[in-house]
């Protein structure tokens, strides 16, 4: 079953394989091994560009893609900073709202460049000047007060979220213990990933992203619902966009409507979309592959600190590796013999 | 209906745009008339000092515009503006001009190559490109900003005026005239057009579309690292991240000239308009000291707003 898609995806299979080989080598290259701490702290600096990177994916899978998803991500952070706070049945309601404004944003994208009729990386730079611009009304400092609590239980281990709240017998009930040590954002990651990706993708909304990619004049005469599934493609993005803003504010607790570090979180998303195996033309890849992509990246700075690299030769070696990784596509060049099929 | 006044649908955004820019103007004056009892936007001198400011935007824009009618896009114009910039600054002397227009050659050329030859889509070369060469300048400058100052001559094009006008417009003027008659005078312009057209076809027909993609690279680099000098000039050093606020502004000054992010159409002429576009708007909503927020989300609206006038496209290309 796992082996289908590795056979179909070339990409992602060597995504996997090098994403596999850079953390193992990085835990043993490290000086204490591998350890919960370590891994709680990587798996808590990956989260929020994962989410961005899952997001970008399904645009990108139409041919298109979304320039707005950093914005959309601080935007609902910014949010989620005045909604998350109270009660815990408050902050549950307060999440709900967070994710679904980054739904609705996204769903507006998608409506936009369906009936509009705009190219996606044209309208979807405009809606992420004004995505930041509410961003920006919202917080126009760094600001915020979510609960000290959830933070705590989300940024750790199963067992120190059971701790928090009190469950199973504060984390120490037997069944517990052999997943006491995974962190939380890790799980968080992977069951939205699986649980609304992974379903999507099998609906016929979900294959027809697949068909408008390949071919979207015959996905359209062949009956498919093309305008619903680049609505739900836009919307989608701005559901995994919000995730990745939701998260970020409760581990930063707060919110900090931040242009750069929007417009660096959309760019790395192309990348690590890129590196997991996703075509940029579209038809090809899927969202776990961007998931993997992301750990790559991220691995990849995880070595400065163990190497003791220069500080200021990291971006050239971050810069390298990225070209590097994207030139191993050219390699299917080589192997074309008709000249022609370089142009599609 | 009246046939002299039919526009044909290649002009009709360059038109559409001229007349949302007239529009801001009158907006910016009825609002200075109403609070100042004065108009600047309508003072000569006031517009000549605007426009200075958005000749850098107007020549990074002009590069954009060939890479965009390829149906490509250089998301490197940061980072080769800022690395041109800075070389210019740390080579000095008769050669700081020469040195910065080498440095956007050579990373035109690798853009080129990476798109031409190996098939990487240009969003992700010439991010990965950028990437890499702000990696070069940090190591360049060990993280700081550079000591190294303008040179006289780059300095004098940027912020001196000659006859009242700022020299940076003859610049500007002068890569205009470049690019325009490269587009609708030279064989390369054709082959630019026919290439982003339909690349099969051209490449069919004989045209060798690996060179013209390199060349059309080569130029928006070029146009990059000259924005990159005048701006050096302009505030008499290099800084980093000099080139971030020029790239958005540039890919949105093309489309909302009218030339198609999918490559094959447009008219140099739309992009100039689109320059003077942006610039007049950011000067109005400095006029009325908006804040922040409010113009990236007047930003935002003003170009959906726009395309949407421009008339829906027919759906597949293909």
């Amino acid at each position: 079953m796992i082996a289908k898609p590795l056979r179909h995806n070339r990409g992602f299979a060597a995504a996997l394989i090098l994403f596999l080989v850079l953390f193992v080598v990085y835990h043993i290259l490290h000086p204490r091994g591998f350890s919960t701490a370590v891994f709680i702290q990587n798996a808590n600096e990956t989260v929020a560009i994962a989410f961005v990177a899952m997001a970008q994916t399904i645009p990108v899978l139409v041919g298109g893609l979304d320039l707005s998803v950093g914005s959309v991500m601080t935007l609902t952070a910014c949010l989620a900073s005045y909604l998350v706070v109270g009660t815990p049945a408050q902050m549950i309601f307060g999440m709900f709202l967070t994710l679904l404004a980054g739904t609705t944003f996204g769903v507006m994208n998608g409506l936009i460049v369906v009936f509009g009729r705009i190219q996606p990386i044209i309208a979807t730079l405009a809606t992420g000047a004004i995505a930041m611009g509410l961003a920006l009304l919202l917080r126009p400092t760094p600001g915020g007060d979510i609960d000290a609590d959830l933070n705590w239980a989300l940024t750790n281990s199963v067992f120190d979220f059971a701790e928090t709240f009190g469950l199973a017998d504060d984390g120490n009930a037997a069944w517990l213990q052999p997943f006491a040590n995974i962190p939380v954002p890790l799980i968080i990651l992977l069951v939205v990933a699986f649980g609304v990706w992974a379903p999507f993708k099998r609906t016929v909304t979900g294959r027809t992203l697949y068909a408008i990619g390949s071919a979207e004049s015959a996905a359209k005469l062949s009956g498919l619902p093309v305008r619903r599934a680049k609505i739900a493609a836009f919307g989608l993005a701005g559901f995994f966009a919000s995730c990745g803003g939701l998260y970020l504010a409760i581990q930063t607790s707060s919110g900090n409507a931040d242009i750069t570090q929007a417009g660096a979180y959309t760019l790395n998303s192309i990348a690590a979309v890129v590196l997991g195996g996703t075509s940029l033309l579209g038809g090809i890849g899927g969202a776990i592959g961007s998931l993997v992509g992301t750990g790559i990246l991220r691995v990849i700075s995880f070595y400065f600190r163990i190497l003791s690299v220069d500080p200021l030769i990291q971006p050239l070696i971050e810069g390298l590796v990225l070209l590097a990784a994207v030139s191993l596509g050219a390699l299917r060049t080589l192997r074309i013999k008709n000249k022609l099929e370089h142009f599609r | 209906m009246n046939t002299q006044f039919s526009v044909s649908p290649e002009n009709k955004p360059i038109f559409i745009a001229l007349g949302f820019t007239l529009v801001i103007i009158l907006i910016g004056t009825g609002y200075t008339l109403i609070t100042q009892g004065a108009a600047p936007m309508l003072m000569p001198s006031y517009l000549a000092q605007q426009l200075q400011i958005g000749a850098f935007l107007g020549v990074c824009a002009a590069g954009m515009m060939m890479v965009i009618l390829l149906g490509h896009i250089d998301l490197s114009i940061p980072w080769t503006l800022t690395a041109a910039a800075m070389m210019a600054t740390t080579v000095g002397g008769p050669w700081a001009i020469p040195a910065g227009l080498a440095v956007g050659l050579i990373v035109g050329l690798f853009n080129g190559l990476g798109v031409s030859v190996l098939r990487i889509p240009s969003m992700i070369f010439t991010l990965g490109v950028d990437t890499a060469l702000r990696g070069l300048m940090v190591a360049h400058t060990g993280g700081f900003a550079p000591q190294t100052e303008a040179t006289p001559l780059m300095r004098f094009l940027a912020a001196d005026r000659v006859l009242g006008i700022p020299v940076a417009l003859f610049v500007w003027a002068g890569v205009s005239i470049a690019i325009a008659g490269l587009l609708s005078r030279t064989g390369f312009g054709k082959a630019v057009y026919a290439t982003g057209a339909k690349e099969s076809a051209a490449f069919l027909s004989g045209i060798r579309t690996k060179w013209v993609i390199v060349g059309a690279f080569m130029i928006s680099s070029l146009c990059a690292a000259t924005a990159g000098i005048l701006l050096a000039g302009y505030s008499a050093k290099a800084y980093q991240g000099m080139g971030n606020p020029y790239l958005l502004p540039a890919i949105a000054a093309v489309v909302l000239g009218g030339t198609h992010i999918l490559g094959g159409r447009g008219r140099y002429i739309g992009t100039l308009i689109g320059v003077i576009l942006i610039v007049v708007l950011n000067s109005v909503l400095s006029i009325m000291q908006m804040p922040e927020a409010v113009r990236q989300i007047i930003y935002g609206t003003v170009i959906i707003g726009m395309l949407l006038v421009y008339g829906r496209e027919t759906t597949s290309r293909n």
